[in-house]
């Protein structure tokens, strides 16, 4: 049976798990806990949630001044707004004062389909992974969802994290999901081609891998969750092993993932890299899942582009 | 006049402030004059805070959200023995210094980071709201440029500040009415402020900034102000204490010139001297 639990609110089920024991947790929203799939913490903890309204400036200095305070704030908008308009916030407030705050994008990348580029986010891993002191999380499923946030938890830095808005199949199992902070997941290991992914780019890399299996090509498959710091020891490891590579995010073309593996792996280890991504461009209309075979992020389009690499 | 020692000792801040910039030749001296006296009073008077309770919980929390004012910050804060003036002084915009020209809270004393601006009255909601959250008895003050409040962000934060009736909470508007460009009001038209604040639910408190016992009575009022933050509308003076500098939009971030330096500096002498033989 296909998951229908979107990451979303698997960050709000492991925060109310929490909740109750760490009064320090305190979650943020701009309008936004129903996308965010947090009506459920504001309902169990009001003294924990915190509406700003729609004013995503305020939604993280606030959360910048609940945190130097002592507190944990998890602040959540959609990830196209929480990366631009409250750009600022996040670099000179978050980063730069070294506060704890857990910037939320929610409904990232293209969930949000035919609303448009006002509400795509194709430039939030660029845009968070250039400020000093940010850490940026892309997680692939739910389960892995889970253990970031738990992880995430126990430290005293910020960073961002992004979530797509729709379930996404899942990757690993709730007995079985291999979790190391800020280290990939090694999810399928061969000779021929290195297939780098994050967040819901990781299940079509994966199933990809399969395809070229039946064509003898043998990828290795990283999921590559933490996009900064990046995991450059395993990525290299494997890249070493590997003729080609290819990088698969749901992002544009610059600064993201692939611009991350090929800056790492043409200064340490040469080899041809194909930046899978959407477009420098307005995307086409249509569902994220239209939109996806649109440009090609499917498991035949990651296929047919590592196998011409070879 | 009730605090008579303090402005005595508000003109030896004053040449302090001269001082440093003269020694890193950079700085935003106009609006520093205009600040001193609410942020002397904060740190000399009314905020509960020490070089020993600097991460107290308990502690009062201050923003100084108009960040580029930081050499009066670097006085006052050395003056409470957070920080040290000859270090200052040495370092200030030196290769490497911690002693830049905005809040760097590497330093002690220094809560946040600022420079852009409209940033420190959504921190310090954060600020107020964690203690209401914890029911700790600090309050939380920051100070703005008339000039920052074109920012929208101050206004998202000034709703938000009422909405959840944070009296913990007290923002000082250095109102100044220059900007880098002219006045406050060529470049973005503000008055009434009265008005302004009061529609978004705040208690407003005008008084002239170039008064101590006035800025003094207004901190008293915020504090006893229950259900609402206060803002204190500082009437000031840019550049206040010397006639070569006053009311001069150019000041906003000029250094003396060797003369100039000279003629401030007696300025400052002859004010002290006139606040020592004043009743």
């Amino acid at each position: 049976m296909p998951n229908k639990i979107p990451n979303r609110q698997a960050i709000c089920e492991t925060l109310m798990a929490h909740a109750k024991t760490d009064r320090d947790i305190v979650v943020l929203c701009s309008d936004s806990r129903g996308s965010a799939s947090m009506t459920p913490f504001f309902n169990a903890y009001p003294e924990q949630s915190v509406e700003v309204g729609i004013a995503e400036q305020d939604l993280i200095g606030i959360a910048a001044g609940l945190a130097s305070c002592g507190k944990k704030p998890f602040a959540f908008s959609p990830a196209s707004f929480v990366s631009t308009r409250s750009y600022e916030q996040c670099k000179v407030d978050v980063a730069y004062s070294n506060t704890n705050v857990k910037i939320v994008g929610i409904s990232g990348g293209v969930s949000y389909g035919a609303l448009g580029m006002s509400h795509h986010s194709a430039q939030d891993i660029a845009a968070m992974s250039a400020i000093p002191n940010m850490r940026v999380y892309l997680p692939s499923d739910r389960h892995q969802t889970k253990h970031l946030i738990e992880a995430l938890l126990q430290d005293t830095q910020g960073a961002y994290i992004r979530v797509g808005r729709n379930p996404v199949e899942d990757i690993y199992t709730e007995e079985n999901c291999p979790f190391e902070m800020d280290k990939a997941t090694v999810l399928r290991e061969g000779g021929d081609v290195l297939l780098v992914a994050c967040g819901e780019m990781v299940r079509p890399a994966l199933d990809a891998a399969g395809l070229l299996a039946e064509k003898g090509i043998q990828a290795t498959v990283l999921d590559m969750y933490c996009v900064k710091p990046l995991d450059t020891q395993t990525l290299l490891r494997y890249a070493e092993k590997c003729k080609a590579v290819v990088s698969v995010e749901e992002h544009a073309p610059t600064g993201g993932l692939g611009s991350m593996v090929a800056q790492a792996v043409s200064e340490h280890c040469p080899r041809r890299v194909k930046c899978l991504s959407l477009p420098d461009a307005p995307v086409v209309t249509g569902t994220s899942a239209q939109v996806f075979e649109y440009y090609h992020l499917t498991p035949t389009g990651i296929a047919a582009s590592a196998e011409a690499l070879l | 006049m009730i605090n008579r020692d303090l402005y005595i000792h508000s003109w030896d801040l004053r040449q302090d402030v001269l001082d440093i910039v003269m020694a890193g030749g950079g700085g935003h001296i106009g609006g520093d004059m205009s600040l001193l006296f609410p942020l002397m009073l904060l740190y000399e008077k009314h905020m509960r805070v020490s070089p020993e309770t600097a991460k107290d919980p308990n502690r009062d929390r201050f923003v100084l959200s108009k960040g580029h004012s930081m050499e009066a910050y670097y006085a006052v804060l050395a003056d409470c023995g957070f920080l040290d003036l000859q270090d200052i002084k040495a370092r200030f915009n030196q290769l490497g210094s911690p002693y830049i020209g905005h809040p760097h809270n590497v330093l002690p004393g220094i809560e946040m980071n600022s420079g852009s601006l409209g940033h420190g009255l959504p921190v310090s909601v954060g600020m107020a709201l964690a203690g209401k959250m914890d029911r700790r008895d600090y309050r939380v003050y920051t100070i703005l440029g008339d000039g920052e409040l074109a920012e929208g962000s101050v206004w998202e934060a000034a709703m938000a500040a009422s909405q959840y009736g944070l009296d913990n909470l007290c923002a000082v508007v250095d109102r100044n009415r220059l900007q880098i460009s002219g006045t406050t009001e060529d470049v973005m038209h503000q008055d009434s402020l009265e008005d302004r604040w009061a529609a978004f639910g705040w208690n407003v408190v005008s008084v002239d900034g170039n008064n101590l016992d006035a800025l003094d009575a207004a901190f008293e009022i915020a504090k006893t102000t229950k259900d609402r933050p206060t803002v204190i509308l500082s009437n000031s003076t840019k550049g206040y204490g010397s006639p070569v500098m006053e009311n001069k939009a150019g000041w906003h971030h000029k250094v003396p010139t060797a003369e100039e330096y000279e003629a401030i500096k007696a300025d400052f002498a002859k004010g002290k001297e006139a606040a020592i033989h004043a009743q």
